[in-house]
């Protein structure tokens, strides 16, 4: 292919070549180079295929807003889908392949699509695809999405680390060009601290792609010597390929840093991108200007580009798109390309401008043709010109050339200053969006702002920096502003399309919405832009709209005579580019994802055997297998263990809440149901939250260890949420209370210790007496542990057992479970997990997560006798409502399956014998099941229709999403020992 | 959006939980004919466009349970009390 790299100029170093491929072939470009760029250097003009019809797409612009020019660039994990060319710095080894093709780029079966253009007008999926109904999720949706498709993402974890980052400034400057460079070194320089951020590989914007002379020197030289002193200054923070791409409340940015994507694989220990939330005080947006394609015949053919893009090519990268050009323009921009591109040396066979004529410096010797039109781009391969039709001709004229520079206006930047809801304003004599009228913290500048003129950009640039510093704090003046000379003034006349076309003009490239099909959408009544970016597609996808925007309303405008405000535009959201999954997740990946909470036992458990499972944050021991044993065999020994002897169970995961003070009793008795006004010094209480509400909230025990010194558990699940519950009752309602408390849930190890030769065992290490005259049921105290670990004693029961709970701080856990170990194996001592810890509770019907599951009661357990009358406290006034005490509730029943060895299921409903199943018939559902030792059958808790008074009935279980049905008795919840003998033995 | 908490100063919100309104009251009373007051303490939610009152606690810093001031719709903040100041 030849090669389309011009002699000389350029910011790219010919000394540097590069080696990549694409489409699996090698391809040589320079450092400097984009993808982009190094494909055009290599005469690739085709680099794409389009959405819908298959169609051989070429690059369009040099920046951010390529609609067509998307690949996949890297391999394995490191495959990046939809990665603009544009946007993609040139590295040794790059990897890139074409999209959307099949088989390959250059002959494409889809192109078919084309052909049949007439059946794939807008909305056509909803259409066409409508019936049968059934073959959507089968036939229609899959083939759809293999045809119409973007990259593939790749399907291996990525292997590279993503970061996220905080910065904090006086002034954010957002973009490099003439008006961001003067605003960054005007705030520089009055001492704020600034932060200065560009998309671009390089600071500079679009001075890097002009030939315009500042302080009679190029551009590049100013950039360079401003960027320099900015360096200088050490309250400057410059940060190229960083996209600011979201404004939002507090003046927060949001930006995305592409630390290592200009590098095959990352150096050691740094991430790939970097995710920033920037905290400014004051922000200067100076993200310039998009340049509008025209909407003509054959406007999306490879090589019909933006004018300010081949200046780009040609003036940044030295490489021209073709070797004669023909310009398309209803403005100046385009009389600015011929320039530049004549001086590279290349032809350029005519200026096409749509207005009558304008006042630029006209290209010396190019033909200027006013007053016309291009209907059509004409060329398969490769274009070879165009038909130019002028006013009032009847036919056109054909004008050869190989490229194709168009322009039809200027779009500022203005997404970002639209982010918080506000709407732009249309400015009818540049035609265009311009920034909302008020932005505070964010000062739009130069042609974000509309300021089409180097002079102007570099003029209010330097005010704004001023600006923003000052209004950050700090004293600050505009600086001096260079002398330029080629200023020229803009103008314009809107084009929002060539009516004359004679072949097919896009409107959205990315999308293939055509000239057609706007109108269309506004026949079928989606007549605002809104709806028209939804039945058309325009406007979405990975460059929403950017450069199809303004022209979608134009046309619309036109099309249902209303003018371009009256349309306005779809919403501006962040993100203004694609952010990557990775960079949004940064670290929070696998193991990161969140803490994971060892107990303080965790050592111990994992020398015993224990297999662990996630509860919440924690890693709870769940059983403790011996070889050849199952979970439910390792249960089930465990049980048999506990109920006729001895075990030990880690339940450090247990909320818990140290609380003192003077009013400690009173908080207590407004946070909990039951009352402790009487509970004694030494004695421990079961005690049940509610929410205000009336439902319940929580359970657990209170201890009180000393007059005015409690000791609070709560169960696992609701730990956190107790305890903030704790401090808003406080804070919010009752600050008067005189208390304090805190959270002891890692300092404390907490072993239970259960089974009738629990006391044995116990009294084996610690000193004081056990015997139940002196430590009964339900005592709490201080005890001294193998002889000098301070600990505390609690004689309470989960298991029905003669039970107790030992908590010993934290770091003397494992050598107090390991002793408790040695000293009971005289009595089978086994440690046991959550699971027999489970089966032993619902043997003896007590409550857990099943039962407080948010629409519980105290009534609806049976705990209805713990509910005080005689006090305020949380959920008092609600839990009297009247339907709560109807009698007509689910309330707690054991159920237990006529056939023993059938295998219940917790989320079964309960039906009346016989009964349908509806929704009408629903009498309840299990909460909890277990396998019972003890019983020998599966048995469960379930809150079922006026259960109490049902005890003995026969009642059907349905459960058809695990297809399984069968008859259970309806017995007391309590399954084992209901007269509670071994809890007091 | 920032919040600016009174002992730890300005922090991101994502430092902070939300729970509600905090215009409500708790009643007092708790006889019944109280229970309209109770209904609308424990039921019943504005959700203005606009100015509104808060509860939020610094979960992520110091637990201390703010009433915040805000914009619904623009998330300005106008003012951080702790609630232990704030009346309803």
């Amino acid at each position: 292919m030849t090669s389309r790299r011009l002699a000389q100029g350029g910011l790219i170093d010919r000394s540097r070549p590069i080696r990549f491929t694409f489409d699996h072939k090698s391809f040589a470009g320079l450092a400097g180079d984009t993808l982009a760029s190094a494909l055009l250097a290599n005469g690739r003009m085709l680099m794409a295929r389009s959405f819908k019809y298959h169609r051989p797409r070429g690059v369009v612009t040099a920046g951010a807003s390529e609609p067509n020019a998307l690949m996949e660039i890297g391999e394995r994990g490191r495959r990046d889908a939809n990665s603009r060319a544009t946007m993609v710095e040139l590295y040794d080894g790059l990897f890139a392949v074409s999209q959307n093709r099949w088989p390959s780029l250059a002959f494409d079966l889809g192109a078919v699509n084309g052909l049949a253009a007439s059946i794939f007008v807008a909305g056509f999926y909803y259409k066409t695809f409508m019936w049968p109904k059934s073959f959507w999720e089968k036939v229609y949706e899959p083939l759809i999405r293999r045809a119409a498709g973007l990259g593939r993402a790749s399907h291996e974890p990525d292997p590279d680390a993503y970061e996220k980052a905080y910065a904090h400034c006086d002034v954010l400057v957002i973009g490099s060009g003439p008006a961001g460079l003067m605003a960054a070194l005007a705030a520089g320089r009055a001492g704020a601290r600034v932060i200065f951020a560009d998309e671009g590989s390089r600071l500079g914007g679009s001075l890097l792609a002009e030939r315009e002379e500042i302080a009679g020197d190029s551009g590049f030289a100013f950039v360079a010597a401003t960027l320099a002193e900015l360096e200088a200054l050490p309250n400057v923070t410059l940060m190229p390929r960083t996209t600011v791409f979201g404004w939002f409340d507090g003046n927060v940015f949001g930006a995305l840093e592409r630390v290592n994507k200009h590098v095959a694989v990352p150096p050691a220990h740094e991430p790939v991108e970097r995710y920033w939330r920037i905290i400014a005080k004051q922000a200067v947006m100076a993200t310039g200007a998009e340049e509008r394609p025209l909407v003509f015949g054959g406007n999306d053919k490879p090589g019909v580009m933006q004018a300010s893009a081949i200046r780009a090519y040609v003036n940044r990268y030295a490489v021209t798109p073709g070797a004669r050009a023909v310009v398309f323009t209803n403005n100046s921009s385009g009389y600015r390309t011929a320039r530049d591109v004549l001086a590279a040396g290349i032809d350029v066979a005519a200026i096409i401008d749509a207005r009558d004529g304008g006042t630029e410096t006209h290209a010396a010797g190019v033909p200027l043709i006013a007053d016309a039109v291009v209907t059509r781009v004409v060329g398969r391969e490769r274009i070879t010109g165009v038909n130019v039709l002028k006013g009032g001709a009847t036919t056109a004229d054909r004008i050869e050339a190989d490229f194709v520079a168009m322009s039809g206006g200027w779009n500022p930047v203005i997404h970002l200053s639209c982010h918080k809801g506000d709407k732009p304003v249309w400015d009818a004599e540049r035609a265009c969006f311009l920034p909302p009228s008020s932005t505070p913290g964010l000062i739009p500048v130069g042609a974000a702002a509309g300021a089409l003129t180097l002079s102007q950009c570099l003029k209010d640039g330097s005010a704004a920096g001023a600006r923003a510093a000052g209004l950050a704090g700090f004293k600050a003046t505009s600086i001096a502003v260079p002398e330029t000379r080629d200023d020229e003034p803009y103008s314009i006349r809107p084009l929002w399309h060539v009516r004359q076309s004679t072949a097919k003009a896009f409107v959205d490239f990315q999308n293939d919405v055509t000239l057609e099909d706007i109108p269309l959408a506004a026949r079928e009544g989606f007549n605002s832009i809104e709806l028209v970016k939804r039945f058309t597609t325009s406007g979405m996808g990975t460059d929403q709209g950017k450069l199809s925007n303004i022209n979608a309303s134009g046309i619309l405008a036109e099309a249902t005579g209303r003018t371009v405000p009256e349309i306005g535009t779809t919403t501006f959201r962040p993100f203004y580019t694609p952010v990557s999954f990775g960079a949004l997740t940064g670290a929070f990946r696998a193991t990161h994802y969140q803490p994971v909470r060892k107990t303080p036992l965790h050592e111990w458990c994992e020398e015993m055997g224990a297999v662990f499972m996630e509860a919440g944050l924690w890693l709870r021991s769940a059983w403790f297998p011996k070889p050849g044993e199952d979970w439910r065999a390792a249960a089930t020994r465990e049980v048999m263990a506990v109920r006729q002897s001895v075990g030990i169970c880690d339940v450090s995961t247990l909320g818990k809440i140290d609380l003192q003070g003077s009013d400690a009793t009173a908080l207590l008795n407004r946070l909990y149901c039951n009352g402790f006004s009487t509970l004694q010094p030494g004695k421990a209480r079961y005690g049940l939250m509610l929410r205000e509400d009336g439902f319940l909230f929580d359970d657990g025990t209170v201890s009180h260890l000393a007059s005015g010194h409690y000791f609070i558990t709560t169960t696992t699940a609701n730990a956190g949420r107790v305890m903030s519950h704790i401090e808003f009752c406080h804070q919010a309602l009752w600050p008067e209370l005189g208390v304090q408390y805190v959270s002891v849930t890692d300092q404390w190890a907490q072993i239970a210790v259960a089974g009738p030769n629990a006391r044995r065992v116990l009294e084996r290490v610690i000193a004081e007496d056990l015997a139940d005259a002196a430590f009964p049921y339900l005592g709490a105290q201080a005890v001294t542990v193998a002889g000098g670990i301070p600990a505390r004693l609690f004689r309470i029961s989960f298991s029905g057992e003669l039970a107790y709970e030992l908590s010993v701080p934290a770091d003397h856990g494992n050598h107090v479970a390991r002793l408790l170990m040695s000293e009971g194996s005289g009595f089978g001592i086994v440690p046991y997990g959550v699971e027999a810890l489970s089966i032993m509770r619902i043997e003896k019907g007590h409550v857990a997560g099943g039962e407080l599951n948010g629409t519980t009661t105290p009534e609806d357990l049976g705990l209805g006798r713990m509910v005080s009358r005689n006090k305020d406290f949380i959920g008092r006034m609600m839990g009297e409502r009247e339907a709560l005490k109807a009698g007509n509730r689910d309330v707690l029943v054991g159920v237990k399956p006529v056939e023993p060895d059938h295998q219940l299921r917790a989320g079964a409903h309960l039906l009346t014998r016989g009964a349908v199943a509806s929704l009408d018939n629903d009498q309840g559902y299990v909460t909890s099941v277990a396998w019972s030792p003890m019983l020998r059958q599966w048995i469960g808790l379930a809150l079922l229709k006026r259960g109490r008074e049902r005890h003995g009935e026969i009642v059907q279980v349905y459960d058809d999403l695990r297809n399984s049905r069968m008859l259970v008795e309806v017995t007391h919840p309590c399954f084992y020992d209901r007269e509670n003998l071994k809890l007091h033995g | 959006m920032l919040i600016d908490c009174p002992y730890c100063g300005e922090r991101l919100s994502e430092e902070f939980t939300i729970l509600g309104d905090a215009t409500k009251q708790r009643p007092a009373g708790s006889g019944a004919s109280d229970i309209d007051a109770w209904y609308d303490y424990v039921f019943i939610r504005d959700n203005p466009k606009g100015r509104h009152r808060e509860y939020w606690q610094h979960t992520g810093g110091c637990r201390a349970w703010l009433v915040v001031e805000r914009d619904t719709l623009t998330h300005q903040v106008y003012a951080v009390t702790p609630a232990r100041d704030a009346s309803a």
